[in-house]
C-alpha cells in the first residue's frame, strides 16, 4: 500500500527547489534590471553644479557674475502634519498654487516619493532669508542652493544674452548628453556663443542612502566621484564706462553704436537701442518678463548692431573710391562735374577731385566713377559689360567685410547684401539690365545692405590702411588668456594699402572742412570720419556716421546709426565724436553736444 | 533495551550537521541584514538582532538537551494533552496576548514574549501522528479522516482568529502527510485544481472566457466520448461545479478578503499595479535578490537590505540578504541545504518502525517544506506575500525554538527506533 508516494513527495520537494533556482537564475544572473534598480535605490547621484564663468570688461571690471538662489525641494514620504495655511503664509503663495504644485510634481515621469523633487524654484536671497528659519516646521522640505546670473550694470544686455532652462528641443538634440532637464544654458549673446567655455563641468558624487533617503557615506569611498570644474572666465574688449556712456547717449533712440579697436578687432562698445535690463531675464520672474520684453513693439531683444540691415548711404562712397582707384578707372586727381541731372546732390561744390568729392559727399562724382568702373568697354554689349564690371566690383566690396557675416562671436549676425549679377538677374526676372538700372548703388543706396558692425569694421579697415581683424567681444578666455584663434588673423582687402591713405586724407577733410565739421571735430586729436544720410521715405532719413581716431595709430573705429534722425552730420556724427572723446580722454568737454544728443531733437 | 547512556552516538548526525549549518548561516545573515557600517557594531552586540539571535540559539541548545534527556515515550503519551493545552492557549491569545506587527499572536511578560502558534506546529504534528499511529486507525475510514481534518482544522481556525493567515496556512501541509499515509489523492488533486482555477480566475479578468472554455471542453468530451446518459450527466455536473467555483472565487476575492489581502493576491499577478504601496515588498525583495548577480556583493556589502529598502529584512525576508550578498551561488547552497534536510527527514521517517514516528517524521518534512516553499516563493515573487519565517534562518526565538523542537523530537524518536513497537 502507498507504494511510490514517498518518491512523489521527494519529487515535489526537489521540483520546487529547482523552480526556485531557475527563477533565481533569471532574476539574478540573466536580468540586469534589478541591479540597476538597486543602484538607483541606494546610490544617490549628487550633482555639484559648477560656477558659470564670469564676464569682465577690458579693464577687469565685472560685467556678469553669479549670485546664489535657492530651490525648495520636497521628499513626499517625509512630509508629515503638513499645515497648508501656514506654508502658504511663509512662502507667500496661494492654496491653489500649493495644490497645483503637488499635483504637477506627482505627474512627473521621474517622480519618486523618496527622492527630493523640485517644489518651488529660484527663491532669491531675500526670499530665502524670510523662509530660512521657518523651514524646520515643514518636515520633508529642503533647500538646494545654486547660482544664477547677476549683472553689475544694466548695460550690454543684447550682447551678453541671457541664461535660462534648457528647452525640450535642445535637450533632445544634445547628442553628447551633456545637459539634463532643468539645466541652465546660454540662450543668446555671449552666454550662448561661449556656452562651452562658460558652463564648466558638473561634478558628481555618489552617495549611499537608505530607504529614507538619509545618506550613509560615500559609494566605494568616492572612487567614482568627480569634482566640478568651474567655467572659464571671459575677458571682453568692452570698455564698460564707454558702453554705459553709449547706452546713455542712445536712450530714447532706435539704432546702434559699434566701436572697435582697429589694431586688434576687439569690440569696445556695442550699443543696441532700445535695450532692456538683463536682470529681468534671471530668477523666477524670467518667464513673465521674457514675454513682456519679447512682445515690446520697440523690439529690445533685436540686437541692432548685428541684425539690423540698413542701406549704408554715403559712407559707402569711400569703398567705391577705393575700388575705383584699385581698378585704375580714376586717380586721386580725377575730377567730375557735380551734374545734378544725373543724380541729385546738395549745393556748395563743383568739379571736385576725389578727396573733395568725399569730403563734400558729391553724388554725381560717384555716379560717374561707378559708371567708369562698371562699363570699361570690355564687351560691346552694355549689358554684358556691366555684368563683368559688377562682378569685379562685388569682389572688391566683399573684401571690406560687406555682404557676408563677419563672424563676430555672437549668434544671429546678419549678412547684409552686396548685389551680384545673379542678384539683378533674379530681381529683373532674367530680363537684361545695365548701369542705368542699378546706378543708385554708387552712393550706398539701392540694393546695398550692411549691418552696423560691418560699418564699424569698415572704419577699422580704413584706420588700419587695408586690413581688419574679425570683430570680437571676447579678448581672453580663461587662464589661457587668448581669444578664439580666428580672431588673431589679419583679413586683407583687395585694395592696395597706398590707396587707403587717400581715404584717410579725405575722411580727415570731412571732419575738418566737410560735411562733418561742426559736430565731429575734436580739439586735441585728428578725427577721420564720413557722414551718411540714408533715404527712408516717407519717414525722416537715417543718420549715419563712421569714424576713427586718432588719424595715426588709431585707437578706436566707430559706426553710429540712428534711425529716423535725419542728416548724418547731426545725430550720428555727434554721438560718434562724443564716444571717441570719451574713450580717448575718459571724459567729454563739449557739454552742448552731449545735451544736443540727450535732448534728441535732430530734425529741426 | 535502553541506550540512554550513549544517546549522542545514535542521534542522526547528518541532520544535526544540516541544522547547525542553517542556524549559523541564518545568524550571519541576520547580522548582515541589520548591519550599519557607520555604527561600529559587532555581531555579538546584544542590542542587535544578531546578538539576541545568539541568545535564542543558546536557549535552543538547552532545549535540545532537554528533548534528548526526556524519555522518548513522553511525546507520544502526552501528545493529546499537549494538543489540548495548546488549543486553550491559542484560544486565549486574542484576549491576553499583545499585539506585535498587526498580529495579536504573542503572549508574554514585559519585553519577553512567545508565539504559541509556533509551538502549535510540532504539537499538532504529535497529535496527528498519535492518531494515525493508534490501533484500529484506517485512512479510508471517513470518520477517521474527519477527525484528522478536525485535528488540523481547529488550530487553523484559532490561529486565523489572531489574523495570522500565514501560520494558519502552514497546517494545510498536513494534507501531504495524510496522502503519504494512504489518503486518496483525490483531495489533493481537487485542492490543486481549485488553486489552479483560483489563479486562472485572477489572471483572466473576464470570467466568461473561463466559462466558455469549460463549455467547449464539456461539449468536446460529450461529442467524442460514449454517449451514455450517466456519463453525460456526471460531466455536466462537474462542469457546472467548476463554473460555480470560478464565480465563488470572484466573490471571495472581491467580497470576503480584506482589501490588504486582496491586494496581496493581485500584486502577485501584477506587482506593477502599485509599486510603492502593496507591491513595494515584492518589488524591493526582487530588486535586492536580483541585484546580487552570480556571486553576490559580498558579506555585509549589500545595500538593499541593510538600508531598509526591503521590509522585515531579518525575519520574513531574510532570504533577500542571502540573494543580495551571496548571489545565485549562495542561493543554490542555501536551497540545497534545505532540500538535503527535507530529504534526510523523509529518509529518517521511512526507517521508523512505528507508524506514529513515521507520520511524525513526514509531518516534520512537510512543515519544513511548506515554510521553505512559501517563504522563498514569496521573496522571489512566485507566491503572494504571506508572512511566515524561513526555518532556522529568520530572526526570532519562538520560530527558532519551534523548529528546533520539531526536528529534535524526530531525532530523539529516530535514536530509539529499535525500541518502538511495530504497529503498521
Amino acid at each position: 500500500m502507498n507504494e511510490g508516494r514517498k518518491e512523489i513527495l521527494q519529487l515535489v520537494f526537489v521540483l520546487v527547489a529547482i523552480i526556485f533556482l531557475i527563477k533565481l537564475f533569471f532574476i539574478q544572473v540573466l536580468d540586469n534590471k534589478y541591479a540597476e534598480l538597486a543602484d538607483s535605490n541606494a546610490i544617490l547621484r549628487q550633482v555639484e553644479y559648477p560656477f558659470r564663468g564670469l564676464i569682465k570688461d577690458r579693464n577687469g571690471k565685472l560685467i556678469v557674475f553669479n549670485t546664489p538662489e535657492y530651490d525648495v525641494t520636497v521628499i513626499l514620504k517625509e512630509v508629515k502634519n503638513f499645515d497648508t495655511a501656514y506654508f502658504c503664509r511663509v512662502f507667500e503663495i496661494s492654496r491653489e498654487e500649493v495644490r497645483k504644485r503637488f499635483k504637477e510634481m506627482k505627474s512627473r515621469k521621474e517622480f519618486s516619493p523618496v527622492k527630493p523633487t523640485l517644489f518651488i524654484d529660484q527663491l532669491s536671497n531675500e526670499d530665502f532669508a524670510k523662509v530660512q528659519d521657518r523651514l524646520d516646521d515643514f518636515s520633508g522640505f529642503y533647500i538646494e542652493a545654486r547660482t544664477t546670473r547677476a549683472y553689475s550694470t544694466n548695460a550690454l544686455a543684447n550682447a551678453l544674452g541671457y541664461v535660462s532652462e534648457i528647452s525640450k528641443d535642445r535637450l533632445e538634440n544634445d547628442a553628447d548628453k551633456i545637459y539634463k532637464q532643468g539645466d541652465y544654458i546660454g540662450q543668446s549673446g555671449i552666454e550662448a556663443f561661449y556656452e562651452e567655455q562658460l558652463r564648466g563641468k558638473r561634478g558628481i558624487r555618489f552617495k549611499l542612502r537608505n530607504v529614507k533617503g538619509i545618506e550613509k557615506g560615500s559609494f566605494k569611498d568616492g572612487a567614482y566621484d568627480t569634482l566640478s570644474v568651474p567655467g572659464q572666465d571671459l575677458i571682453t574688449g568692452i570698455d564698460l564706462d564707454l558702453q554705459l556712456y553709449g547706452e546713455r547717449l542712445m536712450q530714447g533712440k532706435s539704432g546702434s553704436i559699434a566701436a572697435i579697436e582697429p589694431s586688434t578687432g576687439e569690440v569696445l562698445a556695442l550699443v543696441s537701442g532700445p535695450s532692456y535690463d538683463p536682470t529681468l531675464l534671471t530668477g523666477k520672474n524670467y518667464s513673465s518678463n521674457f514675454k513682456f520684453i519679447s512682445t515690446d513693439s520697440m523690439k529690445p531683444l533685436f540686437n541692432r548692431p548685428l541684425m539690423a540691415q540698413y542701406r549704408p548711404g554715403s559712407i559707402f562712397k569711400i569703398a567705391q573710391a577705393m575700388t575705383a582707384l584699385q581698378e585704375g578707372v580714376i586717380t586721386p586727381d580725377t575730377r567730375f562735374r557735380c551734374d545734378k541731372s544725373l543724380i541729385g546732390c546738395h549745393a556748395g561744390h563743383d568739379n571736385q577731385d576725389l578727396r573733395g568729392a568725399i569730403a563734400n559727399s558729391c553724388n554725381p562724382y560717384f555716379f560717374a566713377t561707378l559708371r567708369k568702373m562698371l562699363n570699361k568697354n570690355i564687351s560691346n554689349s552694355p549689358f554684358e559689360d556691366t555684368r563683368i564690371g559688377l562682378a569685379e566690383w562685388n569682389k572688391h566690396i566683399n573684401s571690406f567685410g560687406f555682404g557676408n557675416r563677419l563672424g563676430i562671436d555672437l549668434p544671429n549676425e546678419k549678412n547684409g547684401l552686396i548685389p551680384t549679377p545673379a542678384h539683378y538677374d533674379k530681381a529683373y526676372n532674367n530680363r537684361p539690365w545695365k548701369f542705368s538700372n542699378i546706378y543708385s548703388i554708387a552712393i550706398g543706396e539701392g540694393e546695398n545692405l550692411v549691418v552696423p558692425i560691418q560699418m564699424a569694421n569698415f572704419a577699422a579697415t580704413i584706420a588700419n590702411r587695408g586690413f581688419y581683424y574679425v570683430p570680437h567681444l571676447v579678448k581672453a578666455i580663461g587662464k589661457d588668456g587668448k581669444p578664439l584663434p580666428q580672431y588673431t588673423e589679419r583679413q586683407y582687402t583687395t585694395i592696395d594699402s597706398a590707396y587707403f591713405k587717400i581715404a584717410v586724407d579725405a575722411m580727415q577733410q570731412v571732419v575738418e572742412t566737410g560735411t562733418g565739421q561742426y559736430r565731429a571735430r575734436l580739439a586735441d586729436v585728428i578725427v577721420c570720419g564720413k557722414t551718411g544720410t540714408v533715404q527712408n521715405d516717407p519717414l525722416p532719413a537715417h543718420s549715419v556716421f563712421i569714424a576713427f581716431a586718432p588719424r595715426d595709430n588709431p585707437k578706436i573705429a566707430i559706426s553710429v546709426y540712428v534711425e529716423d534722425a535725419g542728416q548724418g552730420a547731426r545725430a550720428a556724427a555727434s554721438i560718434a565724436s562724443l564716444m571717441i572723446e570719451k574713450y580717448l580722454f575718459g571724459k567729454t568737454k563739449r557739454q552742448f553736444i552731449e545735451d544736443y544728443v540727450l535732448i534728441g531733437k535732430f530734425l529741426d | 533495551m535502553r541506550r540512554d547512556d550513549d544517546i549522542s552516538g545514535s542521534l542522526d548526525w547528518p541532520t544535526i550537521f544540516l541544522f547547525i549549518a542553517l542556524v549559523l548561516l541564518g545568524w550571519l545573515n541576520i547580522f548582515a541584514a541589520i548591519y550599519d557600517e557607520t555604527a561600529n557594531q559587532t555581531i555579538w552586540d546584544l542590542s542587535l538582532s544578531s546578538g539576541r539571535q545568539l541568545m535564542f540559539i543558546a536557549a535552543a541548545i538547552i532545549i535540545i538537551v532537554g528533548i534528548v534527556i526526556i524519555d522518548m515515550r513522553f511525546y507520544e503519551t502526552f501528545a493529546y494533552l499537549f494538543y489540548g493545552a495548546i488549543l486553550i492557549m491559542l484560544f486565549l491569545v486574542p484576549f491576553i496576548g499583545k499585539e506585535v506587527g498587526g498580529n495579536k499572536a504573542w503572549i508574554g511578560v514585559g519585553s519577553f514574549g512567545v508565539q504559541p502558534s509556533e509551538f502549535a506546529k510540532f504539537i499538532t504534528a504529535l497529535a496527528v501522528a498519535k492518531f494515525v499511529g493508534s490501533v484500529g486507525f484506517r485512512m479510508d475510514n471517513l470518520r477517521n479522516q474527519a477527525i484528522l481534518f478536525a485535528l488540523i482544522g481547529i488550530p487553523i481556525i484559532l490561529i486565523q482568529l489572531q489574523k495570522d493567515t500565514g501560520t494558519a496556512l502552514v497546517f494545510t501541509s498536513f494534507v501531504l502527510v495524510f496522502y503519504r499515509e494512504g489518503m486518496s489523492p483525490f483531495i489533493l488533486i481537487v485542492g490543486i485544481c481549485a488553486a489552479t482555477i483560483f489563479i486562472l480566475t485572477l489572471l483572466i479578468p473576464n470570467q466568461w472566457y473561463l466559462h466558455g472554455s469549460i463549455a467547449l471542453i464539456l461539449a468536446g468530451l460529450i461529442y467524442f466520448g460514449k454517449k451514455k446518459f450517466k456519463r453525460i450527466a456526471i460531466l455536466t455536473i462537474g462542469a457546472l461545479l467548476i463554473s460555480g467555483v470560478i464565480e465563488s472565487v470572484d466573490y471571495v476575492v472581491n467580497d470576503v478578503l480584506k482589501p490588504h489581502q486582496q491586494n496581496r493576491v493581485k500584486v502577485l499577478i501584477n506587482p506593477d499595479i502599485d509599486p510603492l504601496g502593496v507591491g513595494w515588498n515584492v518589488t524591493q525583495s526582487k530588486i535586492a535578490i536580483g541585484s546580487g548577480g552570480f556571486f553576490g556583493k559580498g558579506f555585509l556589502k549589500g545595500t538593499q537590505t541593510k538600508f531598509d529598502f526591503v521590509p522585515k529584512q531579518s525575519t520574513d525576508f531574510i532570504f533577500c540578504t542571502i540573494g543580495e550578498e551571496f548571489g545565485w551561488v549562495g542561493s543554490v547552497v542555501v536551497i540545497a541545504l534545505f532540500v538535503a534536510l527535507m530529504l534526510r527527514v523523509v529518509f529518517l521517517a521511512e526507517r521508523q518502525k512505528s507508524r506514529f514516528a513515521r507520520t511524525y517524521g513526514y509531518s516534520v518534512a512537510c512543515i519544513l517544506f511548506f515554510h521553505f516553499a512559501i517563504n522563498i516563493g514569496m521573496t522571489v515573487g512566485l507566491f503572494p506575500v504571506i508572512g511566515i519565517p524561513l526555518p532556522f534562518f529568520s530572526y526570532g526565538g519562538s520560530s527558532l525554538w519551534g523548529f528546533t523542537i520539531l526536528l529534535f523530537i524526530l531525532l530523539k524518536l529516530d535514536a530509539h527506533r529499535g525500541e518502538m513497537l511495530q504497529r503498521v
